[in-house]
């Protein structure tokens, strides 16, 4: 043969891959620079540097339960638990033994935990892999039940996580909760772990493993009688999917600052199933775009919650009136929008060229399809 | 160890007193289930609302207690009967995970509306003459409740029963129950069973919270939420979809967690596990719960 045989990336680059890839690569660019100016107090201030943090941990945390949820097809409640987990564990290994003796005043820590100190990066990895063990456990019993008893049996032992914490006094000081936690999440931590997930998301997605998950969430008795074993890989998303949301919970502690167990009620899965539902089930890019969405927003809809004028009365300040209007908004997602903003769909260049550069023919297209139907 | 017997008896009419408001509630949940195949979220956020509504009635509308219970009563279940309308009506062709989503949708709305309706601050339910106050017989002190709640729940289960079995709308949700498909072929109206299924539910759940509010009184938004979990525990423990099992249920949870605090004190802050823990060991060593083989009366 004569024609010269590309291997690797050469052989599958078309003309749309590559250009795919070289605009990949300038958003990336893009985000970088972005970043590091952001990072020089050019851009954005304090109170925007910790929003984007919050927006890219719940994206984290939001991909930690489209992993199992959405992936995989398992309706799983406990990601507050396995936020708990991450939380304290990176809280106790990251603060000073000085600091901890000030915050224990009812009774002091186990001395073992009080001496032991390491830096961020690895209290956050040993909290990640706490969290995993966790999962694993929790795993174990539940992981046989089906459907909603899941729902249950999950959320059941992030409430058994959370009483547990509030019990124990020496390791966790109990309901009074840790503070003074250092602020060294900045933008490059929560939007590094963040692409991190991503990637590794996508990746496992393509394996035989993803296959094997979205196949249990497609049909579970034909995935079973293809080979698969249900239990193993179950196991292994509910396994990683409580190792990111050990990673989210560790950031959520550094961003916030202090942290008590009444923070992590499983009002708190709720929050990231919205996340989940509104990006839509089983999308990566969705599941992104959604929690920077959610996120952003009730920061901006704070004004609901501080009273407003509506040209001739003004709405007197209610606490809490932004959480209503976002449920209402949930339920509405939920009753008429159940694919969510994705549709289960991943973003692609593609898509998004043909969204802005054609509206024309988008308008064609429409207008086709209507007479078709 | 000597037993303290007037203590233990005093316990053992606390744990039947939870363990019958426990059952009341769950019966709810086992219904709906039993229909829908849905655990209904929102159940006990319901719960909530009927407590507040009794709050306010009493305590800003200063209506007597008498006329304010059948008065919660009905807003309670329009209440239930509207949310069923608007949240679960339009899922019903949806796959089951939507519904459970929507659920929990209605369950999140109304905590955030119950903070805005009546603020975060802490209430107290209006103590009720005849229910709170303490009869003395020996050495033993129980509050009128005790004799009360399960009266008044042996009263309800027992019209529930004929409900159930001796008209046509029971023959409705016991059919609606076995099989929607083919009850809706038979003429059976589906969405008026559900509706009434859902309306009976609160209904009780109004009474429960009644109840539950002149024994435990502190009120606050989230209130609904554990005895609601445990409520739907206790459905799962009798076997769902089960009457019988989730009054059977109810009763052991209610005992189970008093007593067990009783004979060691020293679990009292785990309280809230127990029930979880009874979850997963039900589910693991008979996940049809207690009643769950003998399927006579599935509702």
């Amino acid at each position: 043969m004569a024609e010269k045989k590309f291997t690797g990336v050469a052989a599958r680059m078309t003309p749309r891959r590559g250009r795919d890839l070289t605009l990949s690569c300038a958003a990336i660019a893009a985000i970088l620079l972005f970043t590091h100016f952001a990072m020089q107090g050019f851009i954005l201030d304090a109170y925007l540097v910790r929003i984007l943090n919050m927006c890219a941990t719940y994206a984290i945390l939001g991909l930690s339960m489209n992993l199992v949820n959405g992936f995989t097809g398992l309706f799983s409640l406990g990601q507050a638990g396995f936020m708990a987990v991450g939380a304290y564990v990176t809280t106790i290994l990251f603060l000073s033994p000085e600091a901890k003796g000030a915050l224990f005043y009812l009774k002091p820590m186990e001395p073992f935990l009080q001496a032991i100190q390491l830096p961020f990066w690895l209290s956050l990895l040993v909290a990640g892999l706490v969290s995993a063990l966790a999962a694993f456990l929790i795993g174990f019993p539940c992981l046989r039940l089906r459907g909603d008893y899941l729902a249950i049996a999950t959320l059941g032992f992030s409430e058994i996580i959370r009483v547990l914490f509030t019990n124990m006094q020496t390791v966790t000081n109990g309901a009074v909760g840790l503070k003074g936690i250092p602020p060294v999440v900045n933008l490059w931590w929560s939007f590094g772990i963040m692409a991190l997930v991503i990637v590794f998301i996508r990746r496992l997605m393509r394996t035989s493993y993803g296959r094997a998950f979205k196949a249990i969430r497609d049909d579970e008795v034909a995935a079973e009688s293809m080979g698969i074993s249900l239990f193993k890989h179950k196991m292994m998303s509910f396994v990683l999917s409580g190792f990111i949301a050990g990673l989210g919970g560790g950031l959520i502690a550094s961003i916030v600052g202090s942290i008590n167990p009444l923070q992590f009620r499983f009002i708190l899965s709720y929050d990231i199933l919205m996340i989940v539902v509104l990006g839509g089930m089983g999308s990566v890019s969705g599941t992104v775009v959604a929690a920077f969405l959610i996120t952003a927003a009730k920061e901006w809809l704070r004004w609901l919650d501080n009273g407003f004028s509506l040209g001739l009365f003004r709405v007197p300040a209610i606490a809490g009136m932004r959480m209503v209007v976002f449920s209402v908004l949930l339920m509405l997602v939920i009753l008429f929008y159940r694919q969510g903003l994705s549709g289960g769909k991943e973003f692609s260049w593609q898509a998004l060229i043909d969204f802005l550069g054609k509206p024309a023919r988008r308008d064609l297209k429409r207008e086709e399809g209507g007479k078709k139907t | 160890m000597l037993v303290n017997w007037p203590m233990l008896i005093q316990q053992v009419v606390n744990g039947l007193t939870v363990g019958c408001l426990y059952a009341l509630i769950a019966i709810g949940y086992t219904m709906v289930y039993g229909i829908l195949r849905l655990i209904n979220f929102a159940h006990g956020d319901i719960f909530m609302m009927a407590m507040y509504f009794a709050f306010f009635g009493i305590t800003v509308f200063l209506i007597p207690w008498w006329a304010v219970m059948p008065l919660v009563v009905v807003v309670t279940t329009a209440l239930g009967v509207l949310i069923e309308q608007a949240a679960y009506k339009p899922l019903r062709e949806a796959p089951r995970i939507s519904l459970l989503i929507s659920a929990i949708g209605v369950s999140y709305l109304l905590e955030n509306l119950a903070t805005v309706l009546f603020t975060g601050i802490p209430r107290s339910f209006p103590s009720v003459p005849h229910f709170t106050e303490m009869v003395i017989v020996g050495q033993v002190r129980i509050q009128w409740l005790g004799f009360w709640v399960p009266l008044i729940v042996l009263a309800l289960v027992v019209g529930l029963m004929f409900i159930v079995h001796r008209t046509k709308t029971g023959m409705g949700m016991r059919a609606v129950s076995k099989d929607m498909e083919t009850a809706k072929l038979m003429g059976v109206h589906i969405n008026r069973i559900i509706a009434t299924t859902f309306g009976i539910g609160s209904a009780l759940a109004a009474v429960g919270a009644m109840l539950w509010g002149m024994k435990y009184p502190q009120m606050q938004p989230y209130v609904g939420v554990m005895p609601g979990l445990k409520c739907f525990i206790a459905a799962v423990i009798g076997g769902i979809g089960n009457i019988t099992g989730a009054i059977i249920g109810g009763i052991l949870l209610g005992l189970l967690e008093i007593l067990i605090v009783y004979f060691f004190p020293g679990l009292s802050g785990y309280k809230d596990a127990f029930a979880f823990i009874a979850l997963i060991l039900i589910l693991l060593l008979k996940p049809t719960g207690l009643m769950g083989e003998v399927v006579t009366d599935k509702v």
